[in-house]
């Protein structure tokens, strides 16, 4: 049951060999048993969930179950949801029970699905290991001592370790792709504009997508048919006609080019990830696809770019956190500006704001045409090296993190190095374009390798169709490490 | 020294959407605290911006009335900085790229015309109020303005006196609420003037430094204000001293401004362009379509009254104050073809002096145009006199016998005597009867004349038709 996929889940309750109140007490009760290990969940609310799964039974003794009807899915606990603590990771949101649900959320209790629990998570989704959270770190299944990832580890984590059968994550730099590629998890992060930011507490409201994160491309195919879809209270949602994501998933790959950025097949890469993802790179051939190089020369400056563009809209977008109207509030303070310091020192991490502070210097008087508009341009530039490239090939692959999983506390005492494990993923955030990971194989002290497969605009069926094409001639998905 | 004062004027006027510029809160005035705010009035984590089109059809308006540019796109951006009424921690603004560039308000001083050149106008959300009162060292903070739109209306610093900036800011007033698009009430904050002053040697072009004073909410402030904040500037300019650019609050109770901030301690409000909302787009068939639906503006109106009916440019000027006036005046004219004359001048006189008086506005005046146009018929048509009118008026205003002006005159008896041998018969007795003034009059007393007609009109009670008896007793005397 624990490594069922959502299909099989779904056949199960639609046969009655399970019900959905049986099946959410099996995860609540896993999740007791292990989640004090590994602090994949800030938040678990038996009495919540069981009541979505008891009105999931009647949705399906009624003959009402969509694909989704009856499955617990774990919630990043970005997103706000109705009667739920939500807090962001952060101790500024620690005692903040949201009045509302988000476009995402709500999307997901239309499909009959459980709530089975809000995921720990990077501090406001800055940090890429999870170190950053107000709740503490998350341990990564496949080695105790390593890194989840961030800044979805938590959801990475319970995925991994079957604690849910799926999750979702928000991605702004990599946060979907990056743990899912340390945990050995299927990841992917839309097209910009596809899923509904309305309730998604912003980091950088550009960049910021969420997406899905599943044991396989299969299940991350009926998990966007969910999630994805306009939103008329997200002014930077797309309003397009509803697809099915998984339509194309038995295509034959044959005759698919398959772009490899000499850019990112470069100095940087660790020798384990590599052989891992020429391995997969060998499975693709076998495939029938063929690989072809390709070139991104201002890739290189994703990562400066990046670490402008989103600590200024940080900066802004994380002003609300005040302590008038929610959230922390300094227990004693003299007059509004000793609050407002008081309120804010107390309430936000170290990683948080560092950020705060780049991204206010960077909009400052004086600055802001050297930093963040020369940024702006540069954006302009990545993108138009993706629409150089997509004439010569159908989907771009690389390694999804230049190394696998780390240790914990291994990099927390230096940002730069850890800003550079969202080296090869940043620049799909700044394009906007879809971008996801999925397992292929281990690496040193056997770790997980991720292979990221960079689509074009709305090409997400497509990228499905790569994904589950190997997943079908493979078995590093269906690998656990518990 | 002969100084030359330099005035630019900033004017916030709220927008009358029914609901908020980025939510669908109400914007109604005077509800009970935070009951008209929204999570994302609120701003809860999370929640996201959207345009109200609304408000964009309201600048689009104005651009389109005042000869402005409308940009497409336009860029909304965040003006960050720290207050508790603030919630959001920036307020949404426009700041490169407003939607409305450049523009023209002619405005009249003393009878003369002079052009003002509109810099810009863009949109952006209110904040909240701070209550400061009544919380025990406490602050209380109400959001339900938070979100209400705003378009903010730039001047060019053209005007010289604060004569001209009460003209502009009175011509501007009238077309917000000419074209509908905002209902200009500046008790309740709709329509707020910034002034920013600046004096300078006359006959030099550099302009002075500027003092800004904020949030004027009458026009009489505004004048008051800048009369002060002039003064103040030229006196320490004849002191050898300079001025420091500043923010300055205008206290009303004692006459004076004084410093709120200066710009050492401006904020830096760190703009950028908001990437919640998409750069705004604006059609030109959009445009074309609110252009279709603008009304005849005061500035074409006035120049019609001039040419079309002859009217003075102050006649004119004074019936296009305000489009409800000029409406009036229009239906009354309807009536009664060809007296624009009588029509203006009882407009002007008994019904804008009666609606003052009580203070009502010219929509809820009790005499219609088609009333009024059957009482000044009377007069044209010589059945009662002007001061006899009066009368018939007070009587309608007060709703007396349905307003039905010759059931008035009837029950009254005020119907003027204006048979040629009545007035005759009485002529001749007034002049048998006072045969000195007769005398002195042909003895070239003028005054005696004017003794006659007195007499005349006191004998029948003032009904007699004025031009009448004035022509019959020319024409005994000197015939």
């Amino acid at each position: 049951m624990f490594n069922a996929s959502l299909k099989q889940l779904s056949l199960q309750l639609a046969e009655k060999k399970i019900s959905s109140t049986e099946l959410t007490t099996e995860f609540l009760k896993r999740i007791k048993a292990l989640n004090p290990e590994y602090n994949a969940f800030i938040t678990v609310n038996e009495e919540l969930s069981l009541a979505q799964a008891q009105a999931a039974d009647k949705m399906i003794a009624a003959g009402q179950a969509g694909p989704l009807t009856g499955i617990p899915i774990a919630q990043k606990d970005i997103f706000c949801t109705k009667g739920w603590l939500t807090t962001c990771g952060s101790k500024m949101l620690s005692n903040f029970v949201s009045p509302y649900d988000a476009g995402v959320i709500e999307r997901f209790n239309q499909a009959g699905a459980i709530n089975i629990g809000k995921t720990n998570m990077d501090e406001f989704a800055m940090g890429s290991s999870n170190e950053t959270s107000f709740y503490g770190p998350v341990k990564n299944p496949w080695d105790h001592a390593a890194v989840p990832g961030g800044s979805s580890g938590g959801a990475a984590c319970a995925v991994a370790a079957r604690l849910a059968p799926a999750a979702t994550g928000t991605d702004t730099g990599g946060s979907i792709r990056q743990p899912a590629a340390l945990c050995g998890i299927s990841g992917i992060k839309p097209t910009y504009g596809l899923v509904s930011r309305y309730g998604m507490i912003a980091f950088a409201s550009s960049l910021d997508q969420g997406g899905p994160m599943a044991k396989s491309a299969e299940d991350l195919a009926l998990l966007l048919n969910v999630m994805t879809g306009f939103d008329p209270r997200d002014s930077t949602s797309l309003q397009r006609d509803v697809e099915d994501y998984a339509r194309d998933l038995q295509k034959p790959l044959a005759g698919l080019r398959i772009g490899l950025p000499k850019e990112y097949f470069a100095e940087g890469m660790s020798k384990d990830v590599e052989s891992a993802i020429e391995k997969a790179l060998d499975e693709y051939r076998k495939l029938g696809a063929q690989t072809v190089e390709v070139s991104l020369p201002n890739a290189p400056l994703a990562i400066p770019v990046y670490y402008v563009l989103a600590p200024a809209e940080a900066s802004s977008n994380l002003s609300r956190f005040d302590g008038v109207r929610y959230g922390h509030r300094a227990k004693s303070y003299g007059d509004l500006a000793d609050m407002y310091r008081k309120s804010r020192a107390e309430g936000f991490g170290a990683e948080v704001k560092r950020r705060i502070l780049i991204g206010t210097y960077v909009l400052s008087h004086g600055y802001y045409d050297a930093y963040y508009i020369k940024a702006q341009k540069l954006r302009r530039l990545i993108a138009q090296d993706f629409a150089e490239a997509y004439k010569q090939c159908d989907i771009i692959m690389g390694p999804t993190t230049p190394t696998v999983a780390f240790n914990l506390g291994e990099k927390s005492g230096d940002p730069i190095q850890m800003y550079l494990s969202d080296i090869y993923t940043s620049a799909a955030n700044l394009t906007g374009m879809p971008a996801m990971s999925i397992p292929v194989g281990f690496g040193d002290k056997n770790r997980p390798v991720g292979l990221h497969i960079i689509g074009n605009y709305f090409s997400e069926a497509q990228m499905l169709n790569v994904a589950h094409q190997y997943q079908l001639a493979t078995d590093w998905h269906l690998q656990s490490p518990v | 020294m002969q100084w030359e004062i330099v005035i630019g004027l900033e004017v916030h006027a709220q927008l009358s959407t029914q609901s908020k510029i980025f939510s669908g809160s109400s914007t109604a005035y005077g509800a009970a605290p935070n009951t008209q705010a929204s999570v994302i009035d609120l701003a809860l984590p999370g929640v996201l911006p959207v345009l109200n089109k609304g408000a964009v059809e309201r600048a689009i308006k104005l651009g389109l009335s005042v000869g402005a540019k409308i940009n497409s796109p336009s860029i909304f951006a965040r003006k960050n900085y720290f207050y508790p009424d603030l919630p959001k921690g920036y307020q949404i603004s426009q700041y490169e790229l407003p939607v409305v560039q450049g523009g023209n308000i002619q405005i009249q001083v003393d009878g003369a015309e002079k052009n003002v050149r509109l810099t810009r106008a863009h949109l952006e959300e209110d904040a909240g109020k701070s209550l400061h009162e009544d919380f025990h060292g406490m602050s209380g903070i109400d959001l339900n303005r938070a979100g209400t739109p705003l378009l903010e209306i730039v001047s060019e610093p053209d005007m010289r006196s604060s004569a001209e900036a009460v003209a502009y800011a009175k011509t501007l007033h009238a077309l917000v609420r000419w074209i509908g698009i905002c209902d200009g009430n500046m008790q309740e904050g709709s329509f707020r003037c910034d002034a920013n002053v600046s004096v300078r040697p006359r006959g030099t072009e550099k302009l002075g430094t500027r003092c800004e004073i904020k949030n004027l909410n009458s026009f009489r402030f505004l004048e008051k204000a800048i009369d002060y904040e002039a003064r103040r500037q030229i006196e320490i300019l004849e002191d050898g001293g300079s001025i420091r650019q500043e923010t300055r609050l205008y206290d009303a109770n004692k006459d004076e401004t004084r410093t709120m901030r200066t710009k050492e301690d401006a904020n830096d409000y760190r703009y950028f362009p908001d990437p919640d909302l998409l750069p705004l787009e604006i059609p030109q068939s959009w445009i074309d379509q609110i252009k279709q639906t603008l009304p005849e503006l005061p500035q074409a109106r006035r120049d019609r009254y001039i040419s079309a009916f002859a009217l003075s440019a102050y006649d004119a000027s004074v019936l296009t104050s305000s489009r409800e006036m000029a409406d009036y005046f229009d239906a009354t004219l309807k009536q009664l073809p060809a007296q624009a004359k009588l029509c203006a001048n009882w407009i002007m006189g008994e019904i804008s002096g009666q609606l003052n008086k009580e203070g009502i506005e010219m929509t809820a005046c009790p005499i219609t145009p088609s009333q009024l146009a059957e009482l000044l018929a009377r007069i044209h048509d010589g059945t009662i006199s002007g001061k006899a009118a009066k009368t018939v008026f007070e009587s309608m205003w007060n709703g007396e016998l349905d307003k039905n002006v010759d059931a008035i005159i009837e029950a009254k008896g005020l119907k003027q005597i204006s048979d040629d041998s009545a007035i005759e018969k009485l002529v001749d007795q007034v002049l048998a009867a006072n045969a000195q003034q007769v005398a002195d009059y042909r003895n070239g007393k003028e005054k005696a004349f004017n003794s006659l007609i007195g007499q005349i009109m006191k004998a029948t009670q003032g009904k007699a038709n004025p031009a009448q008896v004035n022509a019959m007793l020319k024409k005994k005397l000197d015939g």
